[in-house]
Parts: structure tokens; C-alpha cells; sequence
């Protein structure tokens, strides 16, 4: 299969996506498009499917109906190339899932290494730069039982930089974290944000979202209630769910 | 004594057997059982319905009747383009011993596989790592560590049931023990010291093992 994609057209376009758990329906219509070099934000509260929805784009989840495009590639395609598509999304969780039995430079080696097999002294050292960006340099020998929370979560994100993703996924990445280690999670991703990576990010961080987004996607009970650019999103919220939900965080 | 110290040399070397019995089920079974326990693993229904079907055999039949079964259906020796390989007695009480090994090893990785939080899956997955892949150097190498306390349960029980071997003629240390006893003329005050004294033997060489084993347990659990 040829895919077409020009960097003018959406890198993420999600439409009508529905997932269903059994009865219990937690996507239900879900339409959003992500260009390149966009930082998006989807906030809403707990439960109302947004992490599946991210987990749907890199097809960790498989949706129930509804169509998403990735660099032009389709993602509900039976005969998808999973790993094709792994390789061009990364994708940093709220629990950072680090390899244990790894060290972090390790942990960021693996995957060029295995999975891209390049040659190991060049992914050595681009390892190590990235640990280095994340601002971990010498911790590149410490297994991530010997590091804070927040020092995991960026040997976490240099794990899927080194893949050289197009684009982010991260999921509540600050969610587990304690608030002092929050921030540096934070100056990461704004980094990336600012280098042009194209960032799809579950956040509860409205500060952050508000600074760095482009565009905020307000989810609730399946469906987005409301989106906008922040300026616009945080002052005039039309709708009631938007508000109230709003009025709690902030 | 003097009975015990004079035939000790052979009653030694028919231990040394039974280890060397053991430790060869061990690792045929090992070897064997992890692929067994990766076919209970596996994403085809079939693969894992036939490595479920073979461990619930091989778990649940008593080890003797294992042993009788391999005994007395595997030929002395196979003929292979004429070449002859001989299966003597204590080679087939080997593979006899390595049937429940695998079988008991498998669950032990199912299990250990299992106790891997499935977020490591997902995160390997994310990162296009392959099924294989995050099997062998993701899933496994994390197992290593809880495998290694019931897997050496599994061997020092092996090693004690080598004697059954005695049973079917592998010239063990039980074996031996009997032979020896008769050839002193069955005298019942040599009865107690000559089994008493196989009984050591085991005892000096399975103690150690599950302290270490014990050791090992709660060492991980702290971790």
C-alpha cells in the first residue's frame, strides 16, 4: 500500500471514532485533527475516554467504528503494519513503564537497538544525548528503581524520542507524579512543543495547557463537548459542562 | 560403622548418580518446560490447548508411574540409518524424571510470565518492539529472578525422588544400599545405619538447597 501524505494535510485525523466495551460504550463519536508540529490537549474528567482515545492512535486499542489517519496511514486497516505504525508515534505513560531490569541508558538504547537495528555505537551515543536534553546526564548507569519519579517519566519520554517519533502521545504523564518533579516533566515536554515535535497530550495540568497548546479538546462521557485555541477555550466556554468542569480545576 | 565406612565409597557413587540423575532431568525438564510454558502462553488457540493438555498430563500423574511408562516404552536402544543408540536404564529414568520437571517447570512460567504487570507489554508494544521480542528481552529477563525459588523447589524434590529409580534397576544409591545390605547377609541391626546413613546423604544435600531457596523468597520479597 502506497500512502499518500503531504505535511499540508492533518498527521492525526480521527473520524467518528466509537470503542465500545461490551455494552458499555466509552468513545462515542469522537472527531479531531492534529497537524503537524500542533501541540493539542484533551482534558475532561476522569473516565470520560480519553486516555483510550490516545491509545486508539497507535492502535494499542483496537477502535469498534470509525476511521484514523496517521501520516496518511489507516490505523482500523486489517492488514494494518502495527509496528510501521509504532515506529513513527511515540507514546510516554502516566506510570512511565520503564524496563526494571534495565538501566536508563538502556532503557532509551532498546528499541533503536532491536527494534530499528541500528548500529550501536551511533545509538549509544544519540542515547545519551537524549538522556542528556532530558537533563539526566550521569544517571545513565541508575536502574529506574534507583530514580525519583519525575527522572523516570524523562528517561521515559528519551526512550521514545530515540525511535524519532512524528508524533507524541502522552497519557496523564504527570498524573503519578509529586508536585515538586511535576514541573521538570513539564519543561520537557514544552521543549519538544517548542522544537516543532507534534504533541497529542491527556493532561490535568491546565497551567501547562493553557501555555503551551494550540488547541484544547474538552471530553465527557465520549464525546467533545468543546474545543478551541486556549485563549479563546478558557474565557469563553459556552457550553454548561465545559464551565462547571473548568470552574473545579482552575 | 565399620560396615557403613567400608562399602561408603560405592554407597558415595551411587549418590553421586542420583545427582547426576537430577541434575540431567533438571535440565532437559527445564529446557523443555520453558518451551512448554510458552506454548501455555501462546497467541494460537491451538499451540496453547495442546501445551495445556500436555502439562495437565504430565502434572498430575505420579511420578512413578511416569517413570514406568518411559521405562518400559522407549526402546533400549534406536536404530538410526544403522546407527545404534543405546538408551540405557538410567538415561530413560532421566527423561522419566524430566517429564514432571517440564510439566511443573511450564507453570512456574506461565505463572512468573503472568506476574508481569501488562503495562510492560503495552509499553513495549508502543515502542514496536514485536511479540518475540518483548518475550525474550522484556518479559523473561524480568521472570528470572521469581523463577529461581520454585524452580529450585522443583529440583531439590527430584533430586529425593531419584530413588525411585531403585525400582526400576538404575544401580542408584538406594539400589546399592539394598545390594549392600544383602551382601552383609541381611543382618536386621545393619538395616537401621545403612539406610540411615542414605538418608543423610539426601537430607545434607536438600537442607542447604531450600535454605537457600527460603533465603532467596524472602530476599525478593523485600525488594
Amino acid at each position: 500500500m502506497t500512502v499518500v501524505w503531504t505535511a499540508d494535510q492533518p498527521i492525526v485525523k480521527c473520524t467518528d471514532v466509537r470503542k465500545s466495551y461490551g455494552a458499555f460504550e466509552v468513545l462515542k463519536g469522537i472527531s479531531l485533527s492534529v497537524s503537524k508540529g500542533e501541540v493539542v490537549c484533551i482534558i475532561g474528567p476522569s473516565g470520560s475516554g480519553k486516555s483510550t482515545l490516545i491509545r486508539c492512535i497507535n492502535a494499542l486499542v483496537p477502535i469498534t467504528l470509525g476511521t484514523i489517519h496517521v501520516q496518511g496511514i489507516d490505523v482500523t486497516d486489517p492488514q494494518l503494519d502495527k509496528l510501521a505504525l509504532r515506529r513513527k508515534v511515540g507514546m510516554v505513560f502516566q506510570q512511565y513503564n520503564l524496563f526494571p531490569h534495565k538501566t536508563a541508558l538502556q532503557n532509551v538504547m532498546m528499541a533503536p537497538l532491536h527494534v530499528l537495528r541500528q548500529e550501536s555505537k551511533a545509538v549509544e551515543e544519540r542515547s545519551r544525548a537524549l538522556l542528556a536534553k532530558v537533563r539526566l546526564a550521569g544517571k545513565e548507569e541508575s536502574y529506574p528503581g534507583e530514580l525519583s519519579g519525575g527522572q523516570q517519566q524523562r528517561v521515559a519520554i528519551a526512550r521514545s524520542l530515540a525511535m524519532r517519533p512524528d508524533v507524541m502521545l502522552f497519557d496523564e504523564v504527570t498524573a503519578a507524579l509529586d508536585p515538586e518533579t511535576v514541573k521538570e516533566v513539564l519543561v520537557t515536554i514544552r521543549e519538544l512543543a517548542e522544537e516543532g515535535m507534534t504533541c497529542i497530550l491527556v493532561t490535568h495540568e491546565m497551567g501547562f495547557a493553557r501555555e503551551v497548546a494550540d488547541h484544547i479538546y474538552f471530553t465527557d462521557h465520549g464525546v467533545i463537548v468543546e474545543h478551541g485555541p486556549p485563549a479563546t477555550f478558557f474565557t469563553e466556554a459556552r457550553d454548561e459542562r465545559t464551565r462547571r468542569f473548568l470552574s473545579q480545576v482552575l | 560403622m565399620q560396615v557403613i565406612v567400608k562399602w561408603a565409597p560405592l554407597l558415595l557413587t551411587g549418590f553421586a548418580f542420583n545427582i547426576l540423575i537430577s541434575a540431567f532431568a533438571m535440565l532437559l525438564g527445564t529446557i523443555a518446560g520453558l518451551g512448554l510454558g510458552l506454548g501455555l502462553l501462546s497467541d494460537r488457540w491451538l499451540i496453547r490447548q495442546v501445551s495445556w493438555t500436555l502439562t495437565q498430563i504430565f502434572r498430575n500423574a505420579p511420578w512413578l508411574v511416569l517413570l514406568f511408562f518411559v521405562m518400559f516404552l522407549v526402546p533400549f536402544q534406536v536404530t538410526v540409518f544403522n546407527v545404534h543408540i543405546p538408551f540405557p536404564d538410567w538415561v530413560k529414568a532421566t527423561v522419566g524424571f524430566a517429564l514432571p520437571v517440564m510439566a511443573n517447570v511450564a507453570e512456574v512460567v506461565r505463572g512468573a510470565v503472568r506476574s508481569v504487570p501488562s503495562t510492560q507489554w503495552e509499553a513495549a508494544e508502543s515502542l514496536a518492539f514485536t511479540r518475540r521480542q518483548i518475550m525474550w528481552r522484556i518479559i523473561l529477563p524480568q521472570c528470572i529472578k521469581r523463577m529461581l525459588p520454585p524452580w529450585m523447589n522443583i529440583y531439590s524434590l527430584v533430586a529425593m525422588s531419584t530413588v525411585l529409580a531403585s525400582i526400576v534397576g538404575v544401580s542408584e544409591m538406594l539400589t546399592l544400599t539394598a545390594q549392600v545390605h544383602a551382601a552383609e547377609g541381611g543382618r536386621p541391626e545393619l538395616f537401621a545405619p545403612l539406610y540411615g546413613f542414605a538418608l543423610l546423604c539426601f537430607f545434607l544435600y536438600c537442607y542447604p538447597i531450600n535454605l537457600w531457596t527460603a533465603h532467596l523468597e524472602r530476599s525478593f520479597q523485600t525488594h
